[in-house]
This record gives structure tokens, C-alpha cells and sequence, in this order.
């Protein structure tokens, strides 16, 4: 086993995710047999070959592109339709910065 | 009559000689929703009202004599990763177990505006990662060939429903064989189109440069004639191909004799004989019907599954960021502080697979491994979606089996993630290339009545050149004809 605990907690808190000390028993060994297997890519020889992030994008260049026109949207009210919790047309999150 | 065994080609028939009418037909599908689904368990949500209303609208338009879309009053049920505007979108994750999206798909949009009605939403692996719509934050569907086994996966809600004639076909998504793996194991005809082919507005993302939205169908005049339906250019989906849209319907009657289909031997190497045997027949039925049998190779087939899972669960860690806890979907009760609400909101909404692949994700994407994985993963793409382009040089279509097992018993593969990442063997490629691919039914195993293990279908796979939707459909629509599903 090559992945340690300590790199699933570090990997967690580069995701956001709070993982229980079960977790990542659960988790380590699993994470590590699948990373292991994608470890058979180096058996190819890749030096000279053009990474592919796209399918497309040996297609025409300019069809992704239109006019930057605007276009009617959503209200307020809809934007905010699934918000956990709103003030007026905002958002509400707990305090970020501390009044000093 | 039983409405609910219908083709679409008699459900237009009826319609328009009056023997039924739209509204009757969606009645007949939700009693016998109201009486099947609760062994199967493919829906998550249902919309009686929108599909009445739908029905009611189609029936006012053959009162007033005028003519119909070509899906007026067809009983369709949609993935629950695919918008639908006033009815919740769960993405089987309790992180959005009461989100109303504020739009639909264009998939969708398309749909009703061809006359389609909307039954309900199909239950589904979380964020549609997994092979066995076990992974769903809800409840597991179960395959209505053998309750006790897998539908397959990730759209596994949708293919049941086809199969169980719970509607008369279904929208799902593809990212690494979501659609054609369940509609092999449930004995259906399921497509993914070239990428692009159909616009993902409104499919919430899983892995943007592989998702597709696509069509499950009980035959594949059904397929073809929903195909025709949402593809086509969107303005709103950037990706979406500007490419014209042929006719499938038409299409399909042309005739299949002289066209080389490809068999790679790749696809077959240590295949068990209970599936290989059922796709040589099928092989063998190709041929009869004048088509050219040729043996091709795609040498990287091998490397897909790595290259995948690199690839896919990057796109999916970032993708799957936004569920925060600030903007729409479920937010955790306490906390301190705003890195706090996120994580304790993510802990909460996500599942194990999802929080795995997010794991996974980050850490190919992580500083120091980037190089490692994901960029060795895309040079490994190109080198797949060159032995594409070289076979479809020789060949016109590419037929191999969908999976080489069928459906496997629920909670089986459960606790082993690589074993579950394995079972997608021969769908990856066509996501990571973005060529077309449909299932087919063709025959079903021997099952073995002494130890109760019931006759389960089998599916076999074609593979097309991009926007070459029509060969495909071709010939599957010749194999059916001649009784390929029905093969042994």
C-alpha cells in the first residue's frame, strides 16, 4: 500500500469532505487499489502524444462562440427559489469577516 | 388492449384513428406504475399532474383536427440527473432531495414539445456514479427480469421502467456506459449519441467532457424516434453539435447489406462463454444479413478503465464543488463557521461512491500528481481515439458485447469499487472517444433452473463514426428485425 492516512485526510480537506476516522479506514484501502490500477498507464509510452480534453475540439474552433448579447433571465425570486437560506435578493451564509 | 405494451408507431395510430385517446394512455401507465413499481422501484418521483395536463393538450389537438408531434401522448419517464422544471431533481443524493429546478432540460423541452408526456423521474446511482443504481441515496431499483439482481447503472431507474413497461421509453445519461450497460441488462434497446449530439443543457454535471443524454426504448424505431426528437443544435449547450439532423425513422429501413462491421478482438479476450456465445450468433445473424464480418484491432482497449476513472473523477471533484451549501440543495443545521457549513453539509448530502470519487479526483488533480494522472490520462485519450479513426478506416460500424456479465445480484459488488470500475470494461471507450454507441437486446443466458438462477438478458453493443448515428441504428434496426434480440 503505497497511499497513507495522512494523504486521505489532506486529500479530504482539499475536497471539503470531513471524513470520520471510519472513513478513512473504509476508504485508504480502497482509494489505494484504484490509484494502483490507473498506475498501468505507464506502461505506455506517451513522450510525443497530445493530451485530448475535449472531443470537439478538432471540430470547427469558432462554434462554441455567439454574441455576447443579453438575454432574459432568471428573476430574483427564481434564482433564489432553492436557497437555504435568503435575506431580501441574497444569499445568506454565516459571517466570513469579523467586525473589528 | 394493453396500452402499456405499445410501440410508438401503434401509440400514433391509435392516436390518430380516435381508438384511445392521449389522456387514457397515460392512465393505463400510472395504475400500472401504481401496481409494479413497488417490486421494481424505478421511479423516485412521479408527475401525474404535468402528464395529465400534457395528455389533455395532445387530445385537444386531434379534437381541433391538428397535427400531431411525432411523441404525442407517449408515456416517458426521465433520469432524475435531467432538469424538470416545478418537479424535483434529486439526482438519487439527499443533497437535493427537495431541489425544484427553476428550468428544464432542452432534452426535456424537446420532448413536450413534441407531444411527449412526462410521468415522473427515474431513480438513479448518486450524481449517476455507479453500475447498479445501488449507489442511489434513496432506494435500489431492481431488475424486473430477476427482482433479486441489478438493473444496472447509473441510469438503472430508467431502463427498469422501459423493461417493465412503466413507460413506453426514457431519457437517461451516459458517462461511462450508464445507458447501454442497464439496457443490457434489462433487456432493452439504450443510446448514446456522438458526443455533442444532444445538448446537456440542463443535465446536471457528473464529467462534462463525457456526459451525454440519450434514449432507452423497448425497439429501435422507438430509439430512433426519440434521438430525432432532442438532438440537434442548442445555443444554450456550447458543446452541442451544429451538425444536421437526419431522419433516423427513414433511416433505419435502409438497407445493411455490404456494410463492414468490425469485430475487435480485444472486446472478446477472455469474455465468458455465456455472453460470448449469444454475441457470436449475433455476429453470425449480422452476416446473414449481408454485411461484411471483419476483424479489427483497438490495441489501447486495455488502458480505457484507468484512463476513465482518471479522467472522470477529475471532472467530477470539480464539478461536484458547487454543492456547498449556499446557493440551492441541502445545508447542514449547525455550524460555526463557513468551512465548517461546507464540509458538514457535504458530509451529509454525499454518499460513500461520491465522496470515493471526489477523493479520487482530487487527488489526480492534486499539485504533484497532475502530471502523473490526469495529464497522462488525456495523452492516453488520444491514443484510444486513434484506434477509433484507424479501425473506422476499414469498417463501417464496430460490434462487441455491452458487458461481460449481466446483471449481477444486488449487494454483490457493493463494498469493491475497482470490481464495480471493471464491469464498465466495454462502454469507457466510446465516452472517452465520443463516438456513438447503442445496446441491443441479443438472446438471454441459459439461467439454471435447478439452482433457481433465472434466464437473464444479454446485450450486444455497436459502436458508429461520429454523427454517423443512422449506420448504427441500421443496423440494429436489421438485426431486430431478423429476431436478433430473440437469438438461442
Amino acid at each position: 500500500m503505497s497511499l497513507t492516512e495522512k494523504e486521505v485526510r489532506y486529500v479530504a480537506e482539499l475536497a471539503h469532505l470531513k471524513l470520520t476516522e471510519g472513513e478513512v479506514r473504509e476508504f485508504l484501502p480502497q482509494l489505494d487499489s484504484v490509484l494502483e490500477y490507473m498506475a498501468k498507464l505507464n506502461e505506455l509510452d506517451i513522450k510525443d502524444v497530445e493530451p485530448m480534453a475535449q472531443v470537439l475540439a478538432q471540430g470547427s474552433a469558432d462554434f462554441a462562440m455567439r454574441l455576447d448579447s443579453a438575454r432574459k433571465t432568471f428573476s430574483p425570486d427564481e434564482a433564489l427559489s432553492n436557497a437555504p437560506e435568503r435575506g431580501d435578493d441574497l444569499f445568506k451564509v454565516p459571517r466570513v469577516i469579523d467586525r473589528e | 388492449m394493453d396500452l402499456t405494451t405499445l410501440a410508438l408507431t401503434e401509440i400514433r395510430d391509435l392516436l390518430r384513428r380516435k381508438k384511445a385517446s392521449a389522456a387514457e394512455l397515460v392512465r393505463a401507465y400510472l395504475e400500472r406504475i401504481e401496481r409494479v413499481d413497488q417490486d421494481v422501484r424505478s421511479y423516485l418521483t412521479l408527475s401525474p399532474e404535468r402528464a395529465l395536463a400534457q395528455a389533455l393538450h395532445v387530445d385537444q389537438a386531434i379534437a381541433a383536427g391538428e397535427s400531431l408531434g411525432p411523441l404525442a401522448g407517449v408515456p416517458t419517464a426521465v433520469k432524475d440527473v435531467i432538469l424538470t422544471r416545478g418537479v424535483r431533481t434529486t439526482c438519487g443524493s439527499k443533497m437535493l432531495e427537495r431541489f425544484i429546478a427553476p428550468y428544464d432540460a432542452t432534452a426535456v423541452v424537446r420532448l413536450e414539445a413534441a407531444g411527449a408526456c412526462v410521468l415522473g423521474k427515474t431513480n438513479c446511482d448518486e450524481f449517476a456514479m455507479g453500475s447498479s443504481t445501488e449507489n442511489s441515496g434513496f432506494h435500489p431499483t431492481r431488475n424486473p427480469h430477476d427482482l433479486t439482481r441489478v438493473p444496472g447503472g447509473s441510469s438503472g431507474g430508467s431502463a427498469a421502467a422501459v423493461a417493465a413497461n412503466l413507460s413506453a421509453v426514457s431519457l437517461g445519461s451516459d458517462t461511462g456506459g450508464s445507458i447501454r450497460q442497464p439496457a443490457s441488462f434489462c433487456g432493452v434497446v439504450g443510446m448514446m449519441g456522438t458526443y455533442g449530439r444532444v445538448s446537456r443543457f440542463g443535465l446536471v454535471a457528473f464529467a462534462s467532457s463525457l456526459d451525454h443524454i440519450g434514449p432507452f426504448g423497448r425497439s429501435v424505431r422507438d430509439v430512433a424516434a426519440v434521438l430525432k426528437v432532442i438532438a440537434g443544435r442548442d445555443p444554450n449547450d456550447s458543446t452541442s453539435a451544429e451538425a444536421a439532423v437526419p431522419d433516423y425513422e427513414a433511416e433505419i429501413e435502409k438497407d445493411v447489406t455490404g456494410l463492414r462491421v468490425g469485430v475487435p478482438c480485444e472486446y472478446f479476450a477472455g469474455l465468458a462463454p455465456e455472453i460470448g456465445g449469444n454475441i457470436q450468433e449475433g455476429i453470425d445473424l449480422l452476416q446473414k444479413l449481408g454485411c461484411r464480418i471483419v476483424s479489427v484491432s483497438l490495441p489501447h482497449t486495455n488502458y480505457a478503465i484507468a484512463c476513465y476513472y482518471i479522467i472522470a473523477t477529475a471532472e467530477a471533484s470539480s464539478n461536484l464543488a458547487r454543492y456547498d451549501g449556499v446557493r440551492y440543495g441541502l445545508r447542514a443545521r449547525e455550524y460555526c463557521d463557513l468551512r465548517e457549513m461546507y464540509e458538514k453539509t457535504r458530509d451529509a448530502g454525499f454518499g460513500a461512491e461520491v465522496k470515493r470519487r471526489i477523493m479520487l479526483g482530487t487527488y489526480v488533480l492534486s499539485s504533484g500528481y497532475y502530471d502523473a494522472y490526469y495529464l497522462k490520462a488525456q495523452k492516453v485519450r488520444s491514443l484510444l481515439a486513434r484506434d477509433f479513426t484507424e479501425a473506422f478506416k476499414d469498417v463501417d460500424v464496430i460490434v462487441t458485447p455491452t458487458s461481460p456479465v449481466p446483471a449481477f445480484k444486488i449487494g454483490e459488488r457493493a463494498n469493491d469499487p475497482l470490481q464495480m470500475y471493471l464491469a464498465d470494461i466495454y462502454t469507457v471507450t466510446a465516452d472517452l472517444v465520443g463516438i456513438p454507441g447503442i445496446s441491443v437486446p441479443c438472446g438471454r443466458t441459459q439461467g439454471d433452473a435447478a439452482h433457481g438462477e433465472l434466464s437473464l438478458p444479454v446485450g450486444m453493443q455497436l459502436f458508429g463514426r461520429h454523427f454517423d448515428e443512422s449506420r448504427l441504428l441500421r443496423v440494429a434496426y436489421a438485426f431486430e428485425k431478423a429476431g436478433g434480440f430473440g437469438i438461442s
